[in-house]
């Protein structure tokens, strides 16, 4: 089997006293949750994640936190066994930041499951529900050469999956995972079954393309397991001696491979996927050291093996921009050598236009890191750092465990594949907004860099030419205000999580009132960056659920707007008063005074640090600021 | 490799797959005698004893097994 993924190459390998670890989990004065994670973030084979699951359950049962891990809780439906997949699903959550409770209905249920109201399924109350099925459940009838009984095959499968969907959609409600279907090895007439209808790979071809559409309406979310089959090779996938002697849909030496992708696809639906991909420059975007080697000397020419690996991972990361990644850069160098290439060397594919930040000077890469932390006002953990040196790959992990690091392997033909195999940026939903993020935050740095000579504060803001755009939830922007609720972190004011479905609810109710917010200014279009969720407390209060705000536009009076809005449509729905709560977690330190600030007052105060604050409709004023303001119905 | 050495091997897999320091490895110790060795433990063992062997084998193999004697030998056999 090829190593890098049957092995999970990309995570560093389990520490030789992984047992001894293990023992000692939750007997110091770490936080448990902390610490499972950071054995969690080895590559461990099967035995291992079941170990370190077991030790992840006894927690569980004695009642310890395992916070700062986000709970989950996902039912697995399956065909097959799955028994020690299970075990795999919950310490490869653990890795992605996530507390995994998997509920496993018994063997072979999925109909039932799906169907009935009160089913085990139905009444735990999951998150999401994985049908994970491979092709033995598929009523897949032979038709060969038949089109139009292919299509009625392929419409039965389809209709099927969605009678299940619809099951749950109905009884729990649930955000439903789809996994395409990898195809058996076996082929009928050889090459010809790919063209051919009815046969077994182009049956099943068709079922995966309707799956993928279908997922693409209908807002739920895809595993494509058929893509990491192929990926592997579907001779090792498929292991028909396990099949028959376990029901083991697919090899057992890729049950930690599958594990991941189950848990970063997880990971994503709670937001946790990264944002940023940080660049060293020496030998990992060119062969060579710029310092030493000069502008002539370092290797990125195409038609040259070596300039052309260091090229691949320069249109990747390119390529992961246009998507919506920003890049940064990290590299101990000079700051006008380390830029000479960008701006000099005709085959860089790299401009610094790209670059969000560039921190190039001789201070350690993990204070560089936080500083372009910092400067694009994000957490630690949307940062991958990409760097072939593993001296400073080490200290990065070890000051910095928040941010992804990979392991790279020697030749730099596979860095670009290692980096995308490690699926750092896995995402579950494609806004048209997360296209022209990129550039979003490199506005930023020029309006801050204006802060700096434009006087006073006010003068500035008004000098932005602001227009703010106000409307309720609606089906266009739900995309991105999933997204934002699921992965704003910093100004936030109770991170609560909301699935599509539950965002949806919102919007319908006419009880509750909710607001995307825009924003644009003379550099652009800044897109949605805020959102509010009130819902009816007692009679005329109005209880603020959600207030978020994205921090690329922090410091500009938004909350003043956004407030005024909300008063409006208050008074107009006869509400006298708003009641807010500041949740805190490790990373919403930045609104503890938010209410404050808003001239709210403080009502309640837990031991926790939790904060209720309450305004009174009638009179409350809160400070104008120079912007142009839409209000849409 | 010989007996002792097939047996040294094996005893560390068996603590390592039932996670279990205790478990000694007797040519008549069998499922019915360790806690936790049921269907899928068993599957688990194979595999993990496939793995580190670097051998296979067969279902009627797999299917024969009764005690852990049988395994040595089959082990002996191959490796």
């Amino acid at each position: 089997m090829y190593p890098l993924y049957a092995e999970l190459q990309w995570l560093p390998p389990a520490p030789a006293d992984f047992p001894q670890r293990l023992k000692a989990l939750g007997n110091g004065t770490g936080t448990l949750g902390l610490e499972l994670r950071a054995l969690a973030l080895h590559a461990l084979d099967l035995n291992q994640l079941t170990k370190l699951a077991k030790v992840i359950g006894r927690a569980r049962r004695e009642g310890n936190s395992l916070d700062p891990l986000t709970p989950f809780r996902l039912a697995v439906l399956s065909n097959s066994t799955i028994d020690l997949i299970v075990p795999a699903l919950v310490s490869s959550a653990v890795r992605h930041g996530i507390a995994l409770d998997v509920v496993q209905p018994s063997y072979d249920q999925v109909a039932h499951e799906a169907l009935q109201p009160d089913s085990q399924v139905n009444s735990s109350n999951p998150d999401a529900v994985l049908f994970s099925l491979d092709y033995h459940a598929l009523p897949l009838k032979l038709s060969l050469g038949d089109a139009a009984a292919a299509s009625a095959t392929v419409q039965g499968v389809t209709g099927y999956l969605q009678a299940l969907r619809n099951g749950i959609k109905a009884n729990s409600n649930a955000v439903c995972i789809f996994q395409t279907f990898a195809p058996p090895v076996e082929t009928l007439f050889g090459s010809l079954d790919r063209a051919l209808p009815g046969t077994p790979r182009s049956l099943i071809d068709a079922v995966n393309r309707e799956i993928a559409e279908f997922v693409l309406d209908s807002g739920d979310v895809l595993l494509d397991v058929a893509g990491l089959a192929e990926t592997v090779g579907l001779a090792d996938w498929h292991n028909t001696q396990l099949w028959n002697l376990a029901k083991f849909s697919f090899s057992d030496e890729l049950i930690p491979l599958y594990a991941d992708h189950v848990a970063r696809t997880v990971a994503a639906i709670r937001g946790k996927s990264r944002k940023v991909l940080i660049l060293d420059l020496d030998n990992t975007v060119w062969g060579g050291v710029i310092g030493d080697d000069g502008l002539e000397g370092i290797v990125i020419a195409q038609g040259d093996a070596r300039g052309e690996a260091h090229l691949a991972v320069q249109r990747h990361a390119l390529d992961l921009r246009q998507r919506g990644i920003l890049l940064a850069v990290s590299s101990k160098n000079t700051d006008e050598i380390a830029r000479e290439p960008f701006e000099k060397h005709a085959e860089m594919l790299l401009k610094l236009e790209h670059i969000a930040v560039f921190q190039a000077n001789w201070s350690d890469k993990a204070t560089n890191i936080q500083a372009i932390a910092k400067e694009l006002s994000l957490g630690l953990d949307a940062m991958v750092f990409l760097d072939d040196n593993p001296v400073e790959r080490g200290l990065v992990r070890a000051m910095l465990p928040q941010v992804a690091v990979p392991e790279l392997p020697d030749e730099p033909a596979y860095f670009a594949r290692t980096l995308a195999a490690a699926g750092y940026f896995e995402a579950v939903t494609f806004a048209g907004e997360d296209l022209r993020r990129a550039g979003f935050y490199q506005d930023n740095a020029r309006r801050a860099s204006l802060q700096k000579t434009a006087g006073g504060l006010d003068a500035y803001l008004a000098s932005l030419d602001m227009t703010i755009t106000f409307q309720p939830f609606d089906a266009t922007g739900r995309a991105r205000i999933v997204q934002l609720i699921n992965k704003s972190n910093q100004y936030n004011l109770t991170t609560r999580r909301y699935t599509d479905p539950q965002v949806t609810e919102a919007e319908n109710d006419p009880a509750v009132f909710t607001l995307q917010v825009r924003l644009a200014d003379i550099f652009g279009d800044n897109g949605m960056i805020s959102v509010v969720i009130c819902r009816p407390a007692s009679a005329g209060i109005w209880d603020i659920d959600t207030w978020l705000m994205s921090c690329r536009v922090l410091g500009r009076n938004v909350e003043h707007m956004v407030l005024r809005e909300i008063l409006d449509h208050a008074r107009a729905a006869g509400i006298r008063k708003l009641t807010g709560t500041y949740r805190p977690t490790d990373r919403n330190k930045l609104v503890v005074d938010h209410y404050a600030r808003l001239g709210f007052t403080l009502v309640g105060e837990e031991e926790s640090g939790l904060t209720q604050w309450e305004l009174l409709v009638e009179g409350a004023e809160p400070a104008g600021v120079p912007m142009k303001v839409i209000s849409l119905a | 490799m010989d007996e002792p050495q097939i047996y040294a091997r094996l005893t560390d897999i068996f603590q390592d797959v039932f996670d279990e320091e205790s478990i000694r490895l007797t040519p008549g110790l069998s499922a019915k005698d360790v806690e936790g060795w049921d269907s899928l433990t068993h599957i688990r063992l194979i595999l993990t004893i496939e793995k580190a062997f670097k051998i296979k084998f067969s279902t009627s193999e797999i299917g024969k097994l009764e005690d852990v004697g049988d395994l040595v030998a089959l082990i002996e056999a191959r490796a």
